[in-house]
């Protein structure tokens, strides 16, 4: 019996390690280990044998089913293993064939810019505000300190409704800071993006319509070393820490002192070069310190409380920031102009 | 406003270069656009004495030249020009020099001969006779140079010999000498055939062996005009060539110094509020202050003498006194006209201002100079002697200088004498009393303005001149008696006239000076600085704002304000000075104190956010079109003409046509866009737009500026349900519930959707029934008015009623702990029962248990009678407290099929 248990250990462990598929490995298992198989064949003759001889026979038998089932296992895992290789294998795909992406839509470049100031102001405590486009003249001129007689009043450079040039397309946002300061308990912290328009031809940098941000601090105490502080860190947000900038004197009706802020020339670093015309500088805003009569007009004592305002135009920004050579593209909305952004 | 680095030199002194010049200009509030070196192209060009010319062995037309430019050994030079004789100075660019628009010269065989550089003509140089009259060249008819424009049939025999009569008294006749007398006169010697003659003549092209055309009897030697050639009978004999100096320069003199492109001009961008620096004194008052130097000024001196009385000679009336503050005039009599001097031609070309005559240039020099416009008339054509500064009459008419007849209103000022106009006040002279050759007596005007009535009169007429753009900003009257002074002045210097004694000077508006409180600490509140306040003083005494005392106190005082700065008005100006000269740079950068406020955005921005970001993400670009729109978009998208929608804002001055008007529609602009894309051959494109409408009825007289959320697309397999997919997507990202779309029929929506295929646009409704917007195919005719022949879609949807749709923030609700039964079904119904109506029935039919039904086909053709169609929905229904038997979904089921039956006319297929 022996010789026999040995002889099936002996042959099936051949047969199991040569088995080349599951179902082979299941087939020998059950010849085998199976109800019916020759181990289990084997096995019903142990009551044959002696008392003594059974423990020991038992023993034998049962290490023989442990190594046979053990060697099935094992095997099985191989098997497995070896299949899911193959599989894998036979899986593989050219994983530099292109995705299928949905397709998404793309934000203007201009909202682009905009979206940016407008984060940076709000992080500051600014809130956003929103007006009419038709104005009055009276809010787009008188109540800025440019009263009749004013250049821009013109009707050479502004568009009007009416003969007595009472109600207006407005020519810059900052009629929102009349409206903020008549509307608007103290103080104020605001800034109002929006389109104005100017009777301007269309041209590559030119066009009758465009977007400009406003934007106005009035409080008791506010100074111009605020202002100079407070666009700093706005333009270091948008160009990056470092960002060098100057302030130049200049003028506009509703502020004084009034200034121009420029931006060191990224391209050539203020050495000068075609991009910033050979100044080394390019102008980023105009901004001042509110005019006391402005503030006079919207009742509020310009001996108790000061403020500082900027305007911005906002196609420059992005052209300046994305690069782009010609205004006209930003109205054209070609789509191949678009999904570059 | 241009400005010469000399003139300014004459002022003050300034050691900088252009760029620190202007890096120091532009920071104290005299923005620097660009400078300008006039001579910056020209390199190695001098002066050159023609010391002998050659004909060229091997040419019919080049001279061999040997100069002397100042070194040791005269240059050989060849040239094609003629109108050069031994004596002349000429320009000469040397071996290894340049000239204009980047032209090299070097040294080359011109037929074997050796050039060591070239002769330069005006143009070379970049000059023009404008700016040297006497360089202009009239050449004589050589008959050597003669082409005959038939060779068979020449009009004057080829190889004519001297003597040979060519018409009249003109013979041919062969020169035997030529003297160059200086100033561009010669004596020629020559010979008609065994006669003699010598005559002086100024025409330059006329050498040794020359043959020409001499009026014998008259002694006058023909041009091709006296010869009636045209031009390429005579192909050298050109009204072209070398510049022949008539300066005061030595053989080696730097050209640039000799010709005044030495100068360095710079250019400024000069605000309103400072008419004042529209001068060289201005600007240069401005350089004194910026750089703390002394500046110069200089005191006309006027000799006088001149004869007659003025008072006897003019009389000036100014019955319109409010526009007319000031009025100024001096006389000049006996003027020669004449090209003014090289030093004086040269400033007003390096301004920018075109020589013409010294009179002229006077004006003209004076207006740069001290910024205040002048005008000179001849006197001969003021009738009566009598100047009347009025009001033009209705309808009156009068001739500009410029040729052009203007027809005036009672808002133009004029300049009159008893009869008529002879010039518009302060923005151009009548061309009835321009000074000519034969001026004799000449009056000077120099008068303030009123601002605004010189503004409106030039807009009206659509000439804004140099003198109009000076006085709309608002002169110091003061002005006009210094530069009236000034110009006469300079007709003494040039010794253009004499200059009658006494002025009129008529003050109507005697301005005073104006006195500013100046308080240090309130400077230092605004500014954010802590200067020092006798500093602040010495800042403004800089500009010449000073105390009374004319020092420098430690506190607040009175300050006085220069006439010519009526921009300072109270202490944000006196800020503005102390802050220039202080410099921008050197305030503090300090970050915003005080009480903190919470910004933000407010609920309907944060929607725009929200809505923008939902179309992205379902593909569609954002566009940004013009508010102002042409009329004919409203008949290109099909409203009717007499549409009430049409009820626009009309721009009164437009543009243009196209945009004209603003929108009541964001339709048209849409359609427009995509039409271009469309037409750039862009395979498809989905577009989208947050945009305004400007409906009438707003308050104050403005608009209704409602916003309209805008979807546009087209493109291969896109369809209605696409579209109207993207707008569901943007409706569920919003949480509006319970929208749902209607047919939208033009009988019950109106011209709002006409321009939308009647098939194919839906209304987007809200749970209680308000209008969102239309959804749809636009009309294939719409289309086609936009020059597209396939389909296109769009969406348009209220903003507005959006904000009212939209959703709260949601509530968790609990997870489904039992599973869906689903059951699919099919009804047969008629062809003109909508799915919409389906699932409303559906809706109605269930017991409770239903929680979703999804359409999944829609079937017609075999097994379906005609008109009749197959749709079949998956329905899933569930229990939240139980697992749902079979018997209880069947029943619910059942119920549902019942309603649609009952409801829809549909049956179980």
């Amino acid at each position: 019996m022996k010789e026999q248990l040995a002889k099936i250990e002996r042959e099936a462990l051949e047969a199991i390690t040569a088995a080349q598929d599951p179902a082979a490995l299941e087939e020998l298992r059950v010849k085998y280990l199976g109800k019916k198989g020759e181990l289990t064949a084997l096995l019903k003759q142990m009551g044959k044998l002696s008392p003594q001889e059974r423990p020991a026979m038992g023993q034998l038998a049962n290490e023989v089913r442990a190594v046979l089932e053990e060697t099935l296992e094992l095997t099985s895992q191989k098997l497995d293993a070896q299949a899911l290789e193959a599989r894998l294998k036979a899986e593989a795909i050219d994983v530099t064939v292109p995705g299928r992406a949905p397709k998404t839509g793309r934000r203007h470049p201009m909202y682009l810019a905009l979206d940016e100031i407008k984060d940076i102001f709000v992080g500051m405590g600014f809130t956003v505000l929103d007006g009419p486009e038709v104005e009055l003249a009276e809010l787009n001129f008188d109540r800025l300190n440019a009263g009749e007689g004013h250049p821009s009043r013109d009707w050479s450079d502004t568009f009007y409704f009416d003969r007595d040039s009472r109600v207006m397309l407005r020519s810059q946002t900052s009629p929102m800071q009349v409206r903020a300061m008549d509307s608007r308990p103290l103080p104020i912290r605001i800034i109002a993006p929006g389109r104005v328009y100017r009777k301007d031809e269309v041209d590559a940098t030119h066009s009758p319509m465009f977007h400009q941000v406003e934007g106005m601090v009035i409080d008791k105490g506010v100074t111009m070393a605020d202002l100079k502080g407070t666009l700093n860190t706005v333009v270091e947000q948008l160009y990056g820490k470092g960002t060098t900038t100057r302030f130049r004197p200049h003028h506009f009706p509703f502020t004084e002192p009034s200034c121009e802020m420029d931006v060191q020339c990224h391209k050539c670093g203020g050495v000068g070069c075609p991009t910033c015309k050979g100044e080394g500088w390019i102008e980023l805003l105009g901004a001042g310190m509110i005019h006391p009569n402005v503030l006079r007009m919207a009742g509020i004592d310009p001996e108790v409380y000061s403020g500082w305002a900027f305007g911005m135009g906002l196609e420059r920004t992005a052209m300046r920031r994305f690069k782009i050579a010609d205004l006209r593209l930003i109205f054209e909305n070609d789509v191949r102009f678009l999904e570059q952004f | 406003m241009n400005l010469s680095r000399k003139w300014l030199s004459e002022f003050v002194d300034i050691h900088a270069s252009d760029k620190e010049f202007a890096e120091a200009m532009t920071l104290s509030g005299s923005k620097v656009e660009l400078t300008h070196d006039l001579g910056a192209e020209v390199t190695n060009v001098v002066a050159g004495r023609v010391l002998s010319m050659e004909r060229h062995p091997d040419s019919d037309h080049m001279w061999v030249c040997q100069l002397d430019v100042g070194k040791e050994e005269p240059v050989q030079i060849v040239t094609g020009a003629w109108n050069i004789h031994p004596g002349d100075l000429v320009p000469v660019a040397l071996h290894k020099s340049t000239l204009p628009g980047g032209k090299k010269i070097e040294k080359g065989k011109l037929r074997g001969v050796l050039s060591n550089g070239m002769m330069c003509g005006l143009s070379e140089l970049g000059l023009d006779e404008r700016d040297f009259p006497y360089a202009a060249i009239t050449p004589a008819a050589l008959l050597n140079d003669y082409h005959p424009i038939d060779p068979e049939k020449p009009s004057i025999p080829l190889g004519v010999t001297p003597g040979h009569k060519l018409f009249g008294s003109v013979k041919a006749a062969l020169v035997t000498k030529v003297e160059n007398l200086g100033g561009g006169q010669f004596t020629v010697n020559c010979d008609s055939g065994g006669l003699s003659h010598t005559v002086t003549t100024t025409l330059p092209n006329i050498h040794e062996h020359d043959t020409l055309a001499l009026d014998v009897e008259k002694e006058e030697i023909l041009t091709l005009a006296g010869l009636h050639a045209e031009q390429k009978e005579f192909p050298h004999c050109i009204p072209d060539g070398i510049f022949v100096l008539q300066e005061d320069c030595q053989p080696g003199d730097d050209i640039k110094k000799v010709t005044g492109l030495d100068d360095h001009v710079v250019e400024f961008e000069i605000t309103p509020n400072r008419p004042d620096c529209l001068s060289v004194i201005g600007l240069a008052r401005e350089a004194s202050a910026t750089y703390d130097v002394p500046l110069r000024l200089h005191e006309p001196l006027v000799k006088g003498g001149g004869p007659g009385n003025l008072m006897e000679l003019l009389d000036v009336e100014t019955p319109d006194p409010d526009l007319c503050p000031r009025y100024t005039a001096r006389m000049v009599r006996n003027v020669k006209i004449a090209p003014s001097p090289k030093w004086m031609r040269e400033r007003l070309r390096a301004m920018g201002v075109r020589p013409i005559n010294n009179i002229v240039d006077i004006t003209n020099y004076v207006m740069l100079e001290y910024g205040q416009p002048m005008h000179a008339f001849d006197y001969r054509y003021v009738k009566g002697g009598k100047i009347i500064v009025r009001r033009a009459v209705e309808g009156e008419e009068l001739t500009t200088l410029d040729g052009q007849l203007r027809k005036l209103n009672r808002n133009h000022l004029v300049i009159a004498d008893e009869t008529r106009a002879v010039g518009l006040a302060g923005i151009m002279g009548g061309e009835n009393s321009e000074i000519a050759a034969d001026t004799v007596d000449v009056v000077f005007e120099s008068a303030n303005f009123d601002g605004t009535c010189i503004r409106k009169g030039a807009l009206a007429l659509g000439m804004r001149t140099e003198a109009s753009a000076k006085f709309e900003k608002g002169l110091d009257p003061m002005n006009t008696l210094p530069a009236v002074n000034r110009a006469c002045e300079l007709v003494e210097v040039l010794g253009a006239g004499q200059v009658v004694d006494g002025v009129i000077d008529i003050l109507n508006h005697v301005p005073h000076q104006r006195t500013v409180r100046m308080d240090p600490d309130r400077v230092n509140a605004l500014l954010g600085t802590g200067i020092d306040p006798v500093d602040m003083y010495r800042y403004l005494e800089r500009v010449e704002i000073v105390t009374r005392e004319k020092n420098f106190p430690n506190g607040p005082a009175d300050v006085l304000v220069p006439s010519w700065r009526s921009d300072v008005e109270g202490i944000a100006d006196l800020a503005e000075e102390v802050a220039r000269f202080y410099g921008y740079n050197s305030i503090p950068s300090t970050l915003q104190r005080g009480e903190t406020t919470l910004g933000g955005y407010s609920e309907e921005q944060k929607l725009e956010i929200r809505l923008g970001a939902a179309c992205r993400s379902q593909g569609y670009d954002e566009i940004i079109t013009y508010s102002f729109i042409s009329p004919a978009w409203y008949d290109k998208i099909g409203w009717p003409a007499d549409s009430p929608a049409r009820n626009s804002f009309k721009i009164l001055n437009p543009l243009g046509e196209d945009t004209s008007i603003m929108r009541t529609t964001t339709l048209p602009s849409m359609l427009d866009i995509l039409a271009r894309n469309y037409n750039y051959r862009n395979k498809d494109a989905r577009l989208y737009e947050l945009g305004r409408v400007y409906l009438p009825g707003g308050a104050d007289g403005l608009a209704n500026e409602a916003k309209v959320l805008t979807l546009g697309a087209y493109g291969e397999g896109f369809d209605f349900y696409d579209i109207k997919g993207a707008v569901e997507a943007i409706l569920r990202d919003i949480r509006a519930e319970g929208v749902h779309f209607e047919a939208a029929s033009p009988q019950v929506w109106g011209d709002a959707v006409a321009p939308y295929h009647p098939g194919r646009v839906a209304a987007v409704m809200s749970a209680s029934e308000d209008c969102l917007g239309f959804v749809g195919q636009l009309h294939p005719a719409v289309a086609k008015n936009f020059g597209v022949d396939g389909a296109l879609y769009c969406a348009e949807l209220s903003f507005d009623e959006l904000m009212n749709a939209k959703g709260a923030d949601p509530v968790y609700t609990p997870l489904p702990r039992f599973p869906n039964l689903t059951r699919d079904i099919a009804v047969v119904c008629d062809e003109a029962v909508t799915v919409g109506a389906l699932e409303k029935a559906i809706r109605q039919g269930t017991r409770g248990l239903l929680r979703e039904a999804a359409l999944f086909d829609i079937y017609r053709g075999k097994g379906v009678e005609e008109g009749r169609k197959s749709v079949a929905f998956s329905l899933a229904l569930r229990a939240d407290d139980r697992s749902l038997t079979s018997e209880e979904a069947d029943e619910d089921v059942r119920s549902i099929l019942q309603a649609l039956e009952r409801d829809c006319g549909a049956k179980l297929r």
